[in-house]
């Protein structure tokens, strides 16, 4: 009934057939495309209308990335989940526990960066791993799995703290305040005096791991069978690919890649608390959306998933320039961006079934 | 059954109990008797119902069963849509939580108009209900579009308005936090004279509503053909896109009526708090009275007890005075041992394991055949 030419185009198919050119314009470089033009026409646009409210500094651009460097890394971790065809929601439980977790140990048993760093990534390592193994190997639906883990994560924060806490460790804290400062590129200010451009050490930290991540995918063996499994899982099993394996991988790098995630979040915010980082999960599925990752598994870029959280970072940037006093436009708006895209998606996806 | 003894009889016992053990609603039951048990350990008094007059002399019922009861009604009107929509659509709808604060703030902004304080109701409670049912439709049918006219996944369509819907809601009631008069509280509360909080009657309507319809109407059946197959389904005449839109505006409609009586219950809406998650409460709920999460048959007595159960975990988590924030780790934790429970590799590990109930269960099969 499968047959491997029924197989998606960007699955299986571009194993087989790896090094041959393809066709002008494939459906990924497409929604790619639509998604960098909206990031550059969008700022272009911000900057010809909305230059006196700050976005003709240069300043403005390295603040988008200084504010969604984490949102940037755990979004890469759901795209490869989605390119897997699962889903992953407990991202923003198990960000708000690391934070919690690791302020709690900094504060009282004196953890210095690297043990905290350790400590986030062992919470996101066991994250990944167990949902990942029940997913994979216990053949649990993702979506009720990783809902078990939101619930978990953000009741174990209210376990260790019901409070909201901040940082005081002296050396994290000094660590966490310093900046890259960005040579020749700057802003002059009110009174004409040259200030250099800031950086955060996330955001370096969050375009290695994008570079990193589009090398995984595009280059390497477990990359190709994420796509192939997420295109379709039973051609991909006939490949001889090990599809249980690759999906816990997949799980695993998702977990991983989260609490890498958590901790430059908690390097950005140093505080932590139950309600924090609400929605994360839904904002970096929709990043993911933006950029051209299906839900349903075989397609998706990394470079799509960065701009799509530009693009809606952008958006929201914008939106609050313009001022309005109302708090609830930034959230529509957010979600008509989403609407766009995901019509957008499924137009193609229906164009293509016919053709 | 009557006690049986005796070694053929030890044998039938022994199937009848394999048969009640392998029946659908066996987990959502035993798990549900189990936690009343447990709290009735823990809180002598936890089944006693009492009839005590209110501050204005009216008379009410007052009791721990009566408080589950009561407060389960929006869990128990919005699983019975939510197990349409899962059947029909194989996903679930994730914005439910957000639509009731659109509902909400509608009733709300018509109850009260542009008045923080209003000293009448500015509408007829009436229209503001079937207003509110219309903009929970309204909502149901824009996912349902989504759903069924752009084969979008379920939990992706209703992203959207997840994401916007508190907005929208506090959009729609233009930032204001109005209290209606007390006479919009019948719905929520008590209606002065008669003891039985008005909500478990909406309950007890929607569910006598929900049996006839499934009893008399195609509509379930239609709905699991359309789930367990589309192709099938549309190869015999049906219209699948029209009854998933369907499923979602029936959801819809289960929306309004719940966030109807959760604003009449304090007679004031926070958009950005009211029923916060309620959405996974929800989809617990359908998992956790047997339903498959990825579609096909339904079994919508299994929802309402589910729903009770969570219900009842909830209340008796808030008595034993967790923080109502760690609540969910106790959710967490049965929802994974539930699921995994359910998992077919799990299930025939413990048939390997034991030869015996593997044997009996084939003699149980053989009997019903």
């Amino acid at each position: 009934m499968i047959g491997i030419n029924k197989v998606h185009e960007a699955g299986v198919a571009s194993i087989v057939q790896s090094r041959k050119r393809r066709k002008p314009m494939s459906d990924t470089a497409f929604l790619l495309t639509i998604t960098i033009t909206l990031f550059v026409a969008i700022y272009v646009l911000a900057i010809i209308f909305l230059g006196d409210k700050g976005f003709n500094k240069i300043q403005m651009f390295f603040n988008l990335f200084n504010e969604n460097a984490a949102l940037i890394i755990i979004a890469c971790g759901l795209s490869v989940v989605m390119i897997t065809g699962s889903i992953d929601i407990s991202v923003g439980g198990s960000t708000a526990l690391i934070c919690t977790s690791c302020i709690v140990c900094l504060n009282k048993y004196n953890f210095n960066f690297y043990t905290a760093l350790l400590l986030a990534l062992a919470i996101g390592l066991i994250f990944g791993a167990v949902q990942g193994f029940m997913v994979a190997y216990l053949d649990m639906q993702p979506f009720i799995v990783t809902l078990a883990g939101m619930f978990l994560g953000r009741g174990l924060v209210a376990l260790i703290e019901v409070n909201q806490i901040q940082v005081s460790n002296p050396g994290f804290e000094k660590l966490s305040g310093s900046r890259i400062m960005i040579p020749f590129i700057g802003d002059y200010n009110k009174k004409g005096v040259f200030i250099q451009s800031k950086l955060e050490y996330g955001v370096v930290v969050a375009l290695i791991i994008v570079c990193l991540m589009y090398w995984l995918l595009k280059k390497t063996k477990l990359g190709r069978s994420f796509y192939a499994v997420g295109g379709n899982a039973q051609s991909a099993l006939m490949l001889g690919i090990n599809v249980k394996r690759t999906r816990f991988l997949a799980h695993l790098l998702c977990g991983l890649l989260a609490g890498i995630g958590g901790f430059i979040y908690l390097f950005h915010t140093r505080s932590g608390s139950v309600q924090q980082a609400t929605g994360l999960e839904m904002d970096a599925i929709a990043a993911s959306i933006i950029g051209g990752t299906l839900l349903t598994g075989g397609v998706g870029n990394i470079f799509g998933t960065l701009f799509g959280v530009l693009a809606s970072g952008s958006v929201l940037l914008v939106v609050t320039a313009i001022g309005s006093q109302d708090p609830w436009w930034p959230q529509i708006t957010r979600a008509a961006l989403l609407c766009f895209f995901i019509v957008l998606q499924s137009i193609i996806c229906s164009r293509k079934k016919k053709a | 059954m009557k006690k049986t003894n005796g070694e053929p009889d030890t044998n039938r016992l022994k199937v009848f109990l394999k048969a009640v053990v392998r029946h659908r609603l066996f987990i959502p039951i035993a798990f549900l008797i189990f936690l009343i048990l447990i709290n009735a350990f823990i809180n002598v008094e936890f089944l006693k119902i009492e009839l005590i007059r209110d501050s204005s002399g009216n008379p009410v019922l007052k009791g721990n069963l009566i408080n589950i009861l009561n407060n389960a009604t929006e869990l128990v009107i919005l699983s019975i849509g939510m197990t349409l929509v899962t059947a029909c659509s194989r996903g679930q709808d994730i914005s439910v939580g957000a639509t009731v604060a659109i509902v909400g703030g509608v009733v709300m902004r018509i109850l009260c108009g542009n008045e923080t304080q209003p000293t009448e109701l500015h509408a007829p409670v009436i229209l503001a209900f079937l207003l509110g049912c219309l903009a929970g439709m309204l909502c149901g049918a824009f996912n349902g579009i989504l759903v069924a006219k752009f084969n979008i996944q379920p939990m992706v369509a209703t992203l959207i308005l997840f994401t916007a819907g508190r907005s929208i809601g506090s959009m729609v009631m233009g930032g204001l936090k109005p209290k209606a008069v007390s006479s919009f509280g019948y719905y929520g509360n008590f209606i002065p004279g008669f003891p039985v909080p008005t909500p478990i009657l909406i309950t007890i309507a929607i569910i006598a509503i929900t049996c006839l319809a499934l009893k008399k109407t195609n509509i379930g059946l239609y709905t699991k053909a359309v789930g367990i197959n589309d192709k099938a389904s549309s190869l015999n005449g049906l219209n699948p896109a029209r009854i998933k839109f369907i499923s979602f505006v029936i959801l819809g409609l289960c929306v309004g009526i719940a966030g109807f009586v959760q604003s009449s219950r304090v007679q004031t809406v926070n958009p950005y708090t009211i029923v916060p998650s309620i959405e996974m409460d929800v989809i617990l709920a359908v998992a956790l009275g047997g339903n498959s999460l990825g579609g096909g048959k339904f079994n919508m007595t299994g929802s309402i007890i589910g729903a009770y159960t969570i219900q009842t975990l909830t209340s008796m988590l808030t008595t034993l005075n967790v923080n109502t924030n760690a609540v969910p780790v106790f959710k967490a934790v049965i929802i994974l041992v539930l699921v995994t429970i359910q998992t077919p590799i799990v299930k025939s590990f413990f048939s390997r394991k034991n030869t015996l109930a593997r044997l009996v269960a084939g003699e149980a099969k053989e009997g019903k055949a």
